[in-house]
């Protein structure tokens, strides 16, 4: 592995020589918040953020993004017939993007891509981009990326990872596609005995990171035995939870969506837009049968899924990396940290049902 | 607070333990700052965990809809409000509930006072003696006043004390003067915009929304069994991110507010992005003012301007 | 890389009412492009999403045999926005169908084996496709005896008809076709419901017997205890499931009941495996 020493002073020339041969992402702060936005000509990315508001997955996977194009009108020869629209693939970078984002598209790369279908969107976006983490050196009181397979320094996801320090960036080349940009930026200067520095820095991010999630047992806990958890888990986080979709909407690893056709006048398009468990329309029936007819169902499919289905079916983890989003931004307060920390402790045998009088 | 506190849970001990009902409805300190979770509890221990202080922002009114069990409510002025409204709208039974109200002190805007900061707050100490709060995170530490960084809607609100109980838990509070506080000064912002700034403003107000509806989720008035953005037969509304789908989603739900909205604030409190819901909600609730000298939730003897009928209407129209 | 939510273009060939009250219609179509129809090479108990441009997509099992060739036929009954629109389709109109989706029935597995085939109302369309199947003269040496127990309101909701009556004639195969009621004197076959039947006339449980159910909720719930009485292992009983689906390729995660998506790990399953998960469907 190659690592680059690039003062700051030289990183924004770096960014314009990258804007010739990539479309450029990174984090922009807009109002009291920051996003990730295509960067325009010139436009720097705002490396100072602690993270975004909404997750990046937005960058591979638009919370609205046209599927096929169709026309109505018989006349045509194409009547009713679905098209790929043009898309463009061409090369693009995320600059400054938070480990924990990057890991979670290796997360929902294993919906995305399987043996049998591979989501073709999603793919060419992953494999068109080129993605250049901004190690984590402040992380926030919400963040618990180091148990859940992430951390704030991890490179497993990422082409490139930019550690800061101070007056210059240490840019650690992860993969080809990593030393393609660091080319094409024109930074080559080799960083002298930077290891020593990076894990010193690494060491202390991480012992910034004062909370937790504990998952050892979820594997060996009993699936049905969770998922009857009633009185001891579910009923409790049910009650206050409103089933919006905030959590999900903000989550990085959260992949579902819906498909929808919209007409305008004699063409329209079929889309996919993101979907929530937590709505009830998402698993009605068409006879009106609702699987998940109640809150409980839905809540509890949510958590299921991230640290209980995903748990068994890859063996990989958690589908969470941690980055605190959904506890920061859920209205009433549920948080995954101690529903987690539930499951993972939950005894069958103990009774904790409420004893009432 | 720690009376309120302390007041509230001997309450819902007593109830509890007396039978007179089956669970209380209150808060629970959350786990992050400037939150608090709902939460229910049917026996004396759970009953340790209610709190009362400055961030209690949800309204607790939409948790009690279609129960049938009874039940022990803590409500603040607009929560009492909404329970008006819930008995007088039959989502519950007046004689269901045990309403434990708070004279509110007002809560405090958690978006407002999470941009202030230049990182992420860690903790929160509210003083309650000189009206502040000590926000502290890492790197900084910051006393505010409280009475700055109140929810829009409390600052404005005339309704503290709960209009409808079976028993406080502390003295009322004074109310506002009505004279020295200006309702609708950002209604008349807008309504005093050109046709073009007021598309601007709109457009903007509505450009982050995700459509995760927890405005809606939030609100006790939103109780359908099916929304129309989920009608499917027919399908009134787009479900992408198109600005026009987005649009029609807000200002239909705003109208099925009108003259029910207590201006509680859950929808602002709720919005993960910050969207000031309501910039809708206030001109409607101004609107009923005007037109039908209307106040919602304040007594169960009239119901709402825009779900009645009456033979002698002075509107042509209706006829 | 091909993209797995295109459908391949068709043509509706025929319409075929099926029932006395409209509302299953059998669709035949043909592929506009003929290359298409070698890809969609499916199994008996797969299903395809049926796209309608400008209404969207429906998940319905594939009613036609691996056997019959030249085109694919469904049977769809008339519920939602797009089923109703396709009902109001005509011979010779464009859509779309995308799959073959789903694993089918295990047909490794059923041969050599005695198959009960237990169906009713209008979830018979893959057990038609099945049962063709079994019937073609290359195929029906691999199983040893086939039941078929198949119930609908009356005579007059059953579907296939024709072939029903063809099957009945027949000695390699067992029909027991019932009916809750008829006043119809001419009606030769059982009356009474599926579970009833399945208890007078299935074959009783033995190593290698295996029962493959299809139909509605209230059926499956009464008939299973029947199963249960007789002696068939969890494994043997063998069940197709339906829940709201979009992509039907196990990617966009409405369809899960536990870690199985019923789209891609099903719609098959024995009914040991579903012991095992949430009874979300």
């Amino acid at each position: 592995m190659k690592v680059i020493k690039i003062d700051k002073s030289e990183f924004n020339a770096g960014l314009e020589k990258l804007e010739n041969a990539y479309r450029l992402f990174g984090p922009v702060k807009e109002q009291s918040y920051y996003a990730f936005k295509a960067l325009d000509a010139g436009e720097k990315p705002d490396l100072e953020y602690t993270n975004t508001r909404l997750s990046a997955k937005s960058l591979l996977y638009p919370q609205s993004e046209v599927l096929f194009e169709y026309s109505l009108d018989k006349s045509d020869a194409d009547y009713a017939i679905l098209k790929e629209p043009e898309k463009d693939y061409s090369p693009r970078a995320v600059i400054g993007i938070r480990p924990c984002d990057a890991d979670a598209f290796a997360v929902v790369r294993r919906n995305f891509e399987t043996p049998e279908y591979q989501d073709t969107y999603w793919l060419k976006n992953y494999d068109a981009t080129t993605l250049v983490g901004l190690a984590c050196d402040n992380p926030v009181p919400t963040c618990f990326c180091t148990s859940a397979g992430s951390g704030p320094f991890n490179e497993a996801n990422l082409d490139v990872l930019l550690v800061d320090t101070g007056d210059a960036y240490l840019a650690r080349v992860l993969t080809e596609k990593g030393e393609k940009l660091a080319d094409s930026a024109g930074w080559t200067k080799p960083a002298d005995q930077s290891e020593e520095d990076v894990s010193k820095r690494r060491s202390e991010a991480e012992s910034k990171i004062k909370s937790r999630v504990n998952t050892e047992n979820l594997k060996d806990q009993a699936l049905t035995s969770l998922y009857d958890a009633d009185a001891a888990i579910w009923e409790k986080e049910a009650f206050s939870c409103i089933n919006c979709g905030t959590c999900t909407y903000a989550c990085p690893t959260c992949w579902c969506f819906d498909v929808q056709d919209e007409n305008y006048g004699k063409s329209g398009v079929r889309i996919r837009n993101w979907d929530s468990c937590m709505y009830p329309l998402f698993s009605v029936h068409a006879s009106g049968h609702n699987p998940r007819g109640q809150k409980l169902a839905r809540i509890r499919q949510r958590f299921m899924h991230k640290l209980k289905y995903y748990v068994d079916k890859y063996d990989k983890g958690i589908q969470c990396t941690g980055c605190g989003r959904c506890v920061r931004m859920c209205p009433v307060n549920i948080d995954i940290r101690r529903v987690c920390n539930q499951m993972n402790s939950y005894d069958p045998e103990s009774c904790s049902c409420a004893v009432t009088s | 607070m720690t009376t309120y506190s302390d007041k509230i849970k001997e309450i819902s001990k007593r109830l509890l333990k007396e039978g007179k009902v089956d669970l209380v409805i209150g808060f629970r300190k959350g786990s992050v700052p400037l939150m608090n979770q709902p939460m229910f509890a049917k026996n004396e221990g759970d009953v340790d965990s209610f709190v009362w202080d400055s961030n209690c922002g949800i309204n607790l009114a939409n948790y009690v809809t279609d129960r049938s069990e009874k039940i022990g409510i803590v409500a603040k002025g607009c929560d009492s409000r909404n329970l008006v409204v819930h008995i007088i709208e039959n989502k519950i039974k007046r004689d269901q509930l045990h309403i434990i109200g708070v004279p509110c002190k007002a809560m405090v805007d958690r978006h407002k006072i999470a941009a202030m900061m230049p990182g992420e707050i860690e903790s929160i100490e509210e003083n309650e003696a000189d009206g502040t709060l000590t926000v502290t995170g890492s790197g900084f530490s910051e006393t505010l006043n409280k009475a700055g960084v109140l929810q829009e809607n409390c600052a404005l609100c005339m309704h503290r004390n709960p209009v409808l109980y079976d028993e406080l838990i502390a003295e009322e509070v004074t109310e506002q003067n009505p004279e020295e506080v200006d309702q609708y000064a950002a209604v008349r912002e807008v309504e005093n915009m050109a046709p073009e700034e007021k598309w601007a403003y709109f457009d903007s107000l509505f450009s982050e929304c995700i459509r995760c509806y927890a405005c809606r989720n939030a609100c006790p008035l939103c109780y359908c069994p099916t929304c129309f953005v989920d009608e499917s037969k027919p399908q009134w509304v787009g479900k992408s991110v198109d600005p026009a789908d987005v649009r029609t989603f807000h200002f239909l739900r705003a109208y099925h507010c009108a003259g029910r909205c207590t201006d509680c604030g859950a929808c602002v409190r709720s919005c993960p992005v910050g969207i000031n819901v309501r910039a809708l909600t206030k001109k409607l609730e101004k609107d009923c003012l005007e037109n039908f000298d209307w106040k919602s939730g304040l007594t169960l003897d009239k119901r709402p301007p825009l779900d009645t009928f009456r033979p002698d209407d002075p509107e042509e129209f209706i006829k | 890389m091909q993209n797995p939510y295109k459908p391949y273009p068709v043509r509706i060939d025929n319409i075929t009412v099926e029932t006395e009250d409209k509302s299953l219609k059998t669709f035949k179509f043909v592929f506009l492009n003929p290359e298409d129809e070698k890809k969609f090479a499916y199994r008996a108990g797969q299903f395809a999403e049926l796209s309608i441009a400008g209404l969207g997509e429906i998940p319905i099992g594939i009613a036609s045999s691996p056997t019959e060739k030249g085109f694919v036929k469904f049977t769809v009954f008339k519920t939602g926005k797009v089923t109703s629109y396709l009902h109001a389709m005509k011979e010779g109109d464009i859509m779309g169908i995308r799959g073959p989706l789903g694993n089918s029935y295990p047909w490794d597995l059923l041969e050599g084996k005695n198959v009960v085939i237990i169906g009713g109302g209008f979830a018979f369309t893959t057990l038609r496709s099945s049962i063709v199947s079994m019937l073609q003269p290359e195929n029906r040496s691999k199983f040893k005896d086939i039941h078929v127990i198949y119930g609908a309101r009356s005579p007059g909701m059953l579907l296939y008809k024709d072939e029903l009556t063809a099957w009945a004639e027949r000695d390699d195969i067992n029909m027991h076709i019932t009916v809750d009621g008829t006043d119809d004197p001419d009606w030769k076959y059982h009356k009474g419901f599926v579970p009833a039947i399945t208890e007078q006339e299935a074959p009783p449980a033995g190593t290698d017997t295996y029962a493959i159910i299809c139909g509605p909720p209230i059926m499956i719930k009464f008939t299973q205890p029947v199963l249960d009485k007789l002696g068939y292992r969890h494994d043997q009983i063998i069940m197709s499931l339906e829940n709201r689906m979009k992509c039907g390729v196990g990617i966009c995660g409405h369809c899960n009941i536990g870690k199985e998506l019923v789209c891609k790990d099903g719609p098959v399953f024995t009914l040991e495996q579903l012991n095992k998960t949430p009874k979300e469907y």
